[in-house]
């Protein structure tokens, strides 16, 4: 049996690719990774009339075959069949701009070299045709000697046109491979703007709204002003519309735990299934709420051009750390997770700013760390408010968050003039029309980050907090001794516990810091497992909070919050470092940074605040 | 007349005369390629680069871009006379 056709959508970032990729293949998408790099492999299928199936791949858009970042590597490589992973596909679907079809024509141009069957999809007509420029499809078709389908990628429309023309350059497909290949992107250019003056009826009177919208967004006083408002409201809305659907998880939690015991016998089953796997898997999932909300706003703001805009604004705060506006997408990203916002730093293109970003991106405040804080502050911060409308609770967490951006921002700057001492890569960035956001496109991406998240509470943290169940649990302490400190793990957190001791850190924390290394929020599944397991008949049941509030000193837990501030807490974020920077080097100098920064920051907090008697 | 893109007044679209490509870097030179700068293309300062130095915004053709102001100052213009 032949595989079915391989089709892979290329074309200029802001062409509406994944828009069309999302229009073409739905829902049945699969999210992988390309061996060795993190650049996200996003592939689908579709049928054709006769029902033929095709897989189709959505390649990172790319403005020539001259790669300046990882994900145009990619690109180019799997155009040319060099991708490791990846067969050369049968066919390309170039997509293009219809309002912007100077520059996207040119790699049109330099792809049709290749000799492969290619189909071009001149996206967004219904935009051009808006700001009143008209084009000649059948004319454009005549001078590229490709097929040229017009499309509306986010109103399906051209969707049947695209595959019937595409099944027929895949019949007819007789590839000449070129002899060699002109890389003179001038020549391309000079080439593209003489065929789209000829296919181009009429032109258009400009971008008005883009333009009227961009000199607010952009003034140098209310442009600032307005990013700050856009980050206000959309951190706000991480905790304000989370609270309603975290309890409808923790029901949910309470009801499967409660099912459990009334239908299970008491023993290891039942304990390992209420305390490990219930309570442990529960207190990770619970915060999914927060980072579908998180994500919402950064998908929808990279959906309607404004991500760049803040990149612009925040460009000249970033040279000054010897980073560019490139970095802070990646770094807005990493108050969701430091994943996905490292995976993110692979559109920058100069390689020493991309290290410094993957290396500081740890430094925001991610989400994982949001149920470590919550429960602490919860227990140790009176929720009293130090001005109308301005809790105390909450000035403690914004306080967090500004030490880990005021860390990220002396990080890079050290960095910058040691270990990734550099030239400056400077920032170049094409800015985008604004769009509305198709919520269909929201909504397949936020599904796919959700997935990604609830497969990781699945797999690794399952994984964890059962075996750190089990280790804490056994072996079964005799009577009058502690179980958290008789069991094999309350043993290992007694070698460690030598060393986080003089930054305050009791036997409980040293154990739970253990795990968490897994990640941050596995820290408050195991204080609560080991609270568990070690409750006496009177402590039974209580609230986590409670316990902890009854059992630590004030300085204690501030200096388990500063402490998770800074440790780099998370094997999934140190793994894709290590994936992303291809060694071992960076991740250790990353974990070893990041340690040190956290004893230290620790041990500071906890040494001012006994000082202080609090 | 030709005079420095950085320097231009805003909204008033210009020709491009030269570009000084040995004073930028090897990726800013190809990167402005990419966006489809060469001599003769109509661009425009949008947004002027800040007062701190931040990024200038230019509509090159149909597409609207940022460069840092060493990149702008590269990139000679002709205003043709009202």
């Amino acid at each position: 049996m032949t595989p079915a056709p391989l089709v892979a959508l290329v074309g200029n970032p802001n062409a509406g690719k994944t828009a069309l990729f999302n229009a073409l293949t739905g829902a049945r998408q699969k999210v992988g990774n390309y061996p060795g790099v993190t650049v996200e492999r996003h592939a689908g299928r579709m049928a054709f009339e006769d029902g033929r199936p095709v897989e189709l791949v959505d390649l990172p858009g790319t403005y020539s075959l001259d790669p300046s970042s990882p994900d145009e590597q990619v690109t180019r490589d799997v155009v040319l069949g060099k991708q490791e992973g990846e067969r050369l596909p049968d066919a390309l679907v170039v997509v293009a701009d219809a309002s912007n079809l100077e520059n996207h024509l040119r790699f049109v141009l330099q792809l049709r070299q290749l000799g492969r069957p290619m189909v071009v999809a001149l996206n967004m007509i219904d935009m051009a045709t808006r700001d009143g420029l008209r084009i000649d499809a059948d004319a454009l078709s005549a001078a590229l000697g490709v097929p040229v389908v017009t499309t509306v990628a986010v109103r399906k429309r051209g969707l049947d046109e695209l595959r019937t023309a595409l099944a027929g350059v895949l019949l007819s497909a007789r590839p000449t491979p070129p002899d060699t290949l002109d890389a003179d992107i001038t020549h391309f250019q000079r080439e593209a703007r003489r065929i789209a003056s000829e296919a181009i009826i009429e032109q258009p009177r400009g971008r008005a709204f883009t333009r009227g919208v961009d000199r607010v967004v952009l003034h140098p006083v209310a442009g600032p002003l307005i990013l700050l408002a856009v980050l206000f409201v959309m951190f706000q809305a991480v905790y304000a519309w989370s609270e309603a659907p975290i309890g409808w998880i923790e029901g949910l939690q309470g009801w499967l735990g409660e099912a459990a015991v009334a239908s299970l016998p008491e023993g290891f089953l039942r304990d390992l299934l209420v305390e490990g796997i219930i309570g442990g898997v529960g207190s990770v999932v619970v915060f999914l709420p927060q980072i579908v909300i998180l994500f919402f706003f950064i998908l929808l703001l990279e959906a309607t051009g404004y991500m760049v805009r803040a990149a612009f604004l925040m460009d000249r705060l970033m040279a000054g750390v010897g980073l560019s506006g490139r970095s802070f997408i990646p770094l807005l990203s990493s108050f969701a997770c430091a994943i996905p916002g490292i995976m993110a730093t692979r559109s920058i293109d100069d390689p020493k700013e991309r290290l410094t970003t993957i290396l500081i991106a740890p430094l925001m405040t991610c989400s994982a760390r949001l149920p470590v804080y919550a429960v602490i502050i919860g227990a140790f911060i009176p929720a009293t408010s130090v001005a109308p409308g301005i809790g105390l609770q909450g000035l403690v967490l914004l306080a967090l968050y500004i030490f880990g951006i005021l860390g990220a921002v002396a990080a890079a700057f050290v960095l910058r003039m040691t270990a990734t001492k550099g030239k400056s890569g400077g920032f170049m960035m094409e800015l985008p029309r604004y769009q509305l956001p198709s919520l269909r496109d929201l909504a397949i991406g936020l599904w796919q980050r959700a997935y990604v998240f609830l497969r990781r509470a699945g797999t690794i943290i399952m994984g964890v907090t059962v075996a750190l169940w089990l280790l804490a649990s056994y072996p079964v302490a005799p009577e009058g001794q502690k179980q958290s400190e008789y069991s094999v793990a309350g043993r290992i957190a007694s070698g460690l516990e030598v060393v986080l001791h003089p930054i305050g850190f009791n036997h409980e924390m040293s154990l739970a810091v253990i795990p968490a290394m897994a990640a941050r929020e596995v820290a408050v599944a195991a204080l609560q497992t080991v609270y568990s397991i070690d409750a006496e008949a009177d402590a039974e049941g209580q609230a986590l909070g409670t316990q902890l509030a009854a059992r630590w000193s004030l300085p204690t837990a501030l200096a388990f919050l500063a402490w998770f501030v800074f440790a780099p807490q998370c094997l999934s974020t140190i793994a894709v470092a290590r994936r992303e920077t291809n060694g071992w080097k960076w991740p250790i100098v990353m974990i070893v940074y990041l340690f040190a920064l956290a004893y230290i920051a620790a041990g500071v907090t906890f040494w001012t605040a006994t000082a202080l008697g609090l | 007349m030709s005079h420095k893109l950085a320097h231009a007044a805003r909204n008033i679209p210009g020709t491009v005369s030269s570009i000084d490509w040995e004073s930028l870097s090897a990726s800013e030179a190809r990167r402005l390629r990419e966006f489809g700068l060469d001599e003769g293309v109509e661009v425009e300062l949008v947004k002027p680069g800040g007062w701190f130095g931040g990024p200038a915004a230019v509509r090159i053709g149909r597409m609207t871009v940022a460069l840092r102001r060493h990149v702008a100052e590269a990139i000679r213009i002709v205003v043709p006379a009202e």
